[in-house]
């Protein structure tokens, strides 16, 4: 442990929505560690998912800087993003964004079909508890076990960053419980580093750091030692 | 093989907007038909005639002629290029078919008993060859044959230079000379009433007074002979010997004829599934926009999952391609389909030995390369836009439509356009390219039916010209020939006959510098009671005193205008030859035509009052009387009845028509239900929250569907005018393509054929706008309004 995988520097994002423009991000410095699971604490409009957002290479800073281990993310251009997304990082997200057309397996393969050394789609999805709901559409399975598709989908590369955007948000609280589970499996199992964003406070009780931003600034960074287990947590 | 799982989403995908994809393929799989029917009718009909020419050895040149010696054979085959040639006697007769009311004609030609003919050799399909010494056997064509249920040994009787004689048909034959075969002056083959009839060279030579001499020639000619320097030394050798002018390959009638049909064939071969295609790749383009902005979340998951864009881009590229693989394969088997229904009109008008239907490879890689270019094209804008959008960006739901009042609505239009009305145009405005695409689709389907209908008006309209404006008669005679005045007025006596005016007809070639052309100048009496000169308006000409009067196309084909000189030189009598001024020109719906002042024609050919035939208006209930006695005269080398041309006519065109309407209409159909279906369908799926609100709000299902039928009605009320123009003008097109030397065809559109085709295409409208309202009823309030954008 200890070794920083993201080091950031100075990260600002301003959006053009319309004619309204808007600051996203203002001088965000912050550095994760490799194998920490990391809580993103903010209330809505604080930040949070455009910051993973360019941790993740699916946008890019207006100014500053993202280093993933030595490679400068900021200076990278549109194919080494996508070739980063592809070797490096697994996203969740809210709303799943599963492929409705394909079936639970077959959204895992989407993505172990394009991966260098991946694990079987199958045992991805038992990693998460899903491996009776094999052939599943998105839309015969429940929410959280939507979710669990879109984790096992997320793993299934064997990441080194595993970037969970309001993983549990949609969900209500035992459902939330059986995915916040699938996560801290796959961090002490696999050892990947996770990233989750939340406006939950409960769920900072279950990570080894907490970082709190409020629009657009980082306001509090606090590593813990004493991890509770998700279902010993307090919503 | 594993499909991939992004091929598995693609198939998915394409299947759960199967309507929408469908009606996309049906109309690329009628462009697609479009072309392979006429691409392969093009490739089967040429190859065909190719082989045919070939095995048959059919002649380069042919050359009419009064008489010559046969030793003037000689000097025909040491023209250079010439490699092998036939003289022959040729002579029209007047058949006494008993089953039929009007005179039957045919053209006698003579063949060699002892070998087969070196140039244009027959195709025997039954029975065997004339045998020597038996000089009433004959050979006689398909077509007439089969039209008159003959059989072989029946007999055939035929007034043969005045004497009656019966032939006995023992075989059955075909030529490539008369692949179409139609009696002279006439516009639709009849092959009841005229047929060729092939005849011992000794037998048909003594009969015209031949013996030792011939009337027609036809040449083969070596390779790389010039036909042109032939045509030249034959028209000096024959000249003396009343020559009426040789012509190359490309001006015999037959072949002429097929190969105006294969130009067409080409001509629209391109023309119309280019347009088809375009029209399915705009709606293809819009439907792919909208299915892809649909799949905004599912392009930001594939990128956020590492795939790069030319991955997606290509996913969703093969969207198009794999439509357009499917409009392929139904147009491939739909176009051959069509090309056997054409394929079996055209064996009814050309006699091939075999003329069979088939689909070359290079049509069906022709097809499909031009499919997947244009699906391809189509689909690539909608795909790009999508694809371009940066990831984190098409996370996020689509910015709310910005939608503005538009320039229409002014306060006065406002206040009678309400709220659905307002939302219609709105919603219009706000993607004209979308509309524009919609309006050009429906439009082409309006031209597409337009175009068939306008032909059975174009058809009633040269109709009208040219049996009641300007050939007034019921019954046409003529003579073997020329006769003075005693035979007309021989003929005024005849059972039935009311009035007749004589004719006289005058074959010339007709020069002006280096050009010219073929014809016969017809004399026309002061006041011509029947035959009179229109145009193409069927507006009577006056005769100017003196000069002569061209057909406007003559005059083209001439490069001459109004004022000019033009050479006549007179192919029959004295054979003189005048320099006569150009003193009319008319616009009329003939091909090569012109025109003198009876009086001055007889001067011009040094004659008295000669006719070569007369024009007769009759009493209808005595024409099976005048009929048999015309039959049994033997001056009259040919009759025609107005009422069986006429019938005739209308028989030939209700085929020809009957089938290219049906196709017009089917693709008309396809395309107008295709394009406003998919119209009906992006906006049910872009708007079904926004009705479903509606409907939450309280308005009733009747309400919302005018929302969305008021869109669609104004697509396909704006696209009538547009339509309308744009067919039009592609008939106009059409009738110029095939605006020839022989005839043309009036372009006159009717309000009917505009009605029609209105009609028409609102019908498809509203049964597929009927199709999408019924989805409209099902929809699912809550759902709509729980799915997030």
């Amino acid at each position: 442990m200890s070794e920083p995988l993201f080091q950031i520097r100075d990260l600002a994002k301003v959006y053009r929505m319309g004619e309204v423009e808007v600051h996203a991000l203002r001088q965000v410095t912050l550095s994760l560690d490799e194998g920490q699971f990391v809580v993103l604490l903010g209330p809505s409009g604080s930040g949070k998912s455009t910051l993973l957002n360019i941790i993740g290479g699916l946008d890019v800073p207006t100014s500053g800087q993202v280093l993933y281990r030595d490679s400068d993310l900021t200076q990278a251009d549109e194919s080494t993003l996508t070739a980063y997304r592809r070797e490096h990082v697994g996203f969740v997200f809210q709303f799943y964004n599963l492929i409705p057309s394909l079936t639970a397996v077959e959204n895992v393969a989407l993505v172990t079909e394009i991966s260098a050394s991946p694990m079987a789609p199958e045992d991805a999805l038992r990693l998460v508890k899903l491996d009776e709901r094999l052939d599943h559409f998105p839309a015969q399975l429940s929410g959280g076990e939507q979710q669990r598709v879109a984790i096992a989908r997320a793993i299934a590369k064997r990441p080194s960053v595993l970037l969970c955007d309001e993983p549990t948000g949609a969900l209500d609280i035992s459902t939330g419980i059986v995915v916040l589970e699938a996560l801290q499996t796959v961090n002490t199992e696999l050892g990947t580093t996770t990233v989750v964003i939340t406006h939950n406070a409960a769920i900072a009780s279950m990570a080894d750091r907490v970082v709190r931003l409020a629009d657009g600034r980082v306001t509090m960074v606090e590593d813990r030692t004493q991890k509770l287990a998700p279902q010993e947590l307090n919503w | 093989m594993r499909l991939s799982a992004l091929n598995r989403k693609l198939l998915r995908d394409l299947w759960s907007m199967k309507g929408q994809a469908f009606a996309i393929a049906m109309v690329v799989a009628a462009g697609v038909a479009v072309y392979v029917m006429y691409q392969s009718t093009f490739a089967s009909l040429s190859e065909t005639r190719r082989a045919y020419y070939e095995r048959q050895r059919f002649g380069h040149v042919f050359a009419s002629l009064k008489r010559a010696p046969q030793r003037i054979a000689a000097d025909i085959a040491n023209i250079p290029g010439v490699s092998a040639l036939e003289t022959r006697v040729v002579s029209g007769v007047t058949l006494d078919l008993e089953e039929l009311d009007e005179p039957a004609g045919a053209q006698l030609v003579s063949i060699p008993a002892n070998r087969r003919p070196r140039v244009n050799d027959l195709f025997v399909r039954r029975g065997r060859w004339i045998e020597p010494n038996r000089p009433d056997e004959i050979l006689a064509s398909e077509g007439f044959v089969i039209a008159n249920g003959l059989e072989l040994g029946d007999r055939v009787p035929a007034v043969i230079n005045g004497r009656l004689r019966r032939l006995t048909i023992v075989g059955v034959a075909l030529s490539p000379e008369y692949v179409y075969s139609i009696r002279p002056g006439e516009l639709v083959p009849d092959d009841r009433r005229y047929g060729i009839l092939w005849m011992d060279e000794k037998a048909l030579a003594a009969a015209f007074d031949m013996e030792g001499g011939f009337n027609d020639v036809t040449i083969a000619l070596s390779p790389g002979a010039s036909s042109e320097e032939v045509v030249a030394a034959l028209d000096r050798i024959l000249e003396p010997y009343g020559g009426r002018g040789a012509i190359p390959r490309a001006l015999q009638l037959s072949h002429w004829t097929v190969e105006n049909e294969l130009s067409q064939l080409q001509s629209f071969g391109f023309l119309l599934p280019m347009i088809f295609l375009i029209v399915a790749s705009f709606i293809l383009n819009v439907a792919l926009t909208r299915a892809l902005a649909l799949q905004r979340p599912q392009i930001a998951s594939l990128k956020a999952l590492g795939y790069g864009n030319v991955a997606i881009g290509w996913h969703y590229l093969k969207w198009g391609l794999v439509i357009g693989a499917i409009g392929v394969a139904i147009g491939v088997a739909g176009g051959a389909s069509l090309g056997t229904m054409i394929i079996d009109l055209y064996n009814v008008y050309f006699r091939f030995p075999e003329l069979r239907f088939t689909v070359p490879l290079r049509v069906v890689v022709g097809a499909t390369t031009l499919t997947f270019a244009s699906a391809g094209a189509g689909a690539f804008g909608a795909v790009v836009r999508a694809v371009r959008i940066p990831p984190a960006e098409a996370m996020r739901p689509e910015l709310p439509a910005r939608y503005r009042r538009t320039f229409l609505e002014t306060p006065l239009v406002s206040r009678y356009l309400g709220t659905a009305g307002r939302m219609v145009l709105r919603n219009l405005a706000r993607h004209p390219f979308r509309a524009g695409a919609s309006i050009f689709g429906i439009s082409f389907a309006v031209a597409i039916l337009m175009i068939g209908l306008v032909f059975t008006d174009a058809t009633d309209r040269l109709i009208q010209t040219q049996f009641w404006e300007a050939e007034r008669q019921d019954v046409t005679v003529n003579f073997t020939e020329p006769r003075s005045s005693a035979a007309v007025h021989a003929l005024a006596r005849l059972p039935g006959v009311v009035a007749i005016e004589p004719q006289r007809t005058v074959a010339v070639r007709v020069r002006a510098g280096h050009r010219e052309r073929y014809l016969a100048v017809s004399g026309i009496p002061p006041a011509p009671r029947f035959k009179r000169i229109v145009d193409r308006n069927g507006e009577p000409i006056r005769l100017p005193p003196g000069g002569v009067v061209l057909s406007q196309t003559l005059a083209n084909a001439l490069g001459i205008s109004l004022g000019d000189i033009v050479t006549l030189e007179v192919l029959e009598g004295r054979r003189p030859t005048r320099r006569v001024e150009v003193t009319g020109l008319v616009d009329d719906l003939l091909g090569l035509s012109a025109y003198m002042d009876l009086a001055a024609l007889h001067r011009l050919m040094q004659e008295g009052d000669v006719t070569t035939g007369a024009l007769m208006l009759i009493d209808t209930a005595q024409e099976p009387k005048l009929s048999a006695t015309l039959k049994e005269t033997p001056a009259v080398a040919g009759t025609g009845f107005k009422r069986a041309v006429l019938r005739r006519f209308r028989e030939v065109l209700a085929a020809n028509l009957g089938l290219s309407i049906f196709i017009n209409l089917l693709f008309a159909g396809v395309i107008a239900f295709g394009v406003v279906y998919n119209a009906a369908r992006i906006s049910l799926s872009e708007r079904s929250r926004e009705l479903a609100s509606l409907r939450v709000l309280g308005f009733t299902r009747a309400e919302i569907s005018l929302i969305l039928m008021g869109e669609l009605a104004l697509l396909t009320l704006v696209s009538l005018p547009v339509g309308g123009t744009f067919g039009y003008s592609l008939a106009a097109l059409m009738v110029g393509s095939i605006d020839s030397e022989v005839y043309r065809f009036p372009l006159y559109v009717s309000r009917q054929a505009v009605a029609w085709s209105f009609l028409g295409i609102i019908g498809a409208a509203l049964v597929s706008g009927l199709i999408v309202r019924r989805k409209l009823d099902g929809l699912d309030l809550i759902a709509v309004l729980k799915i997030r954008e």
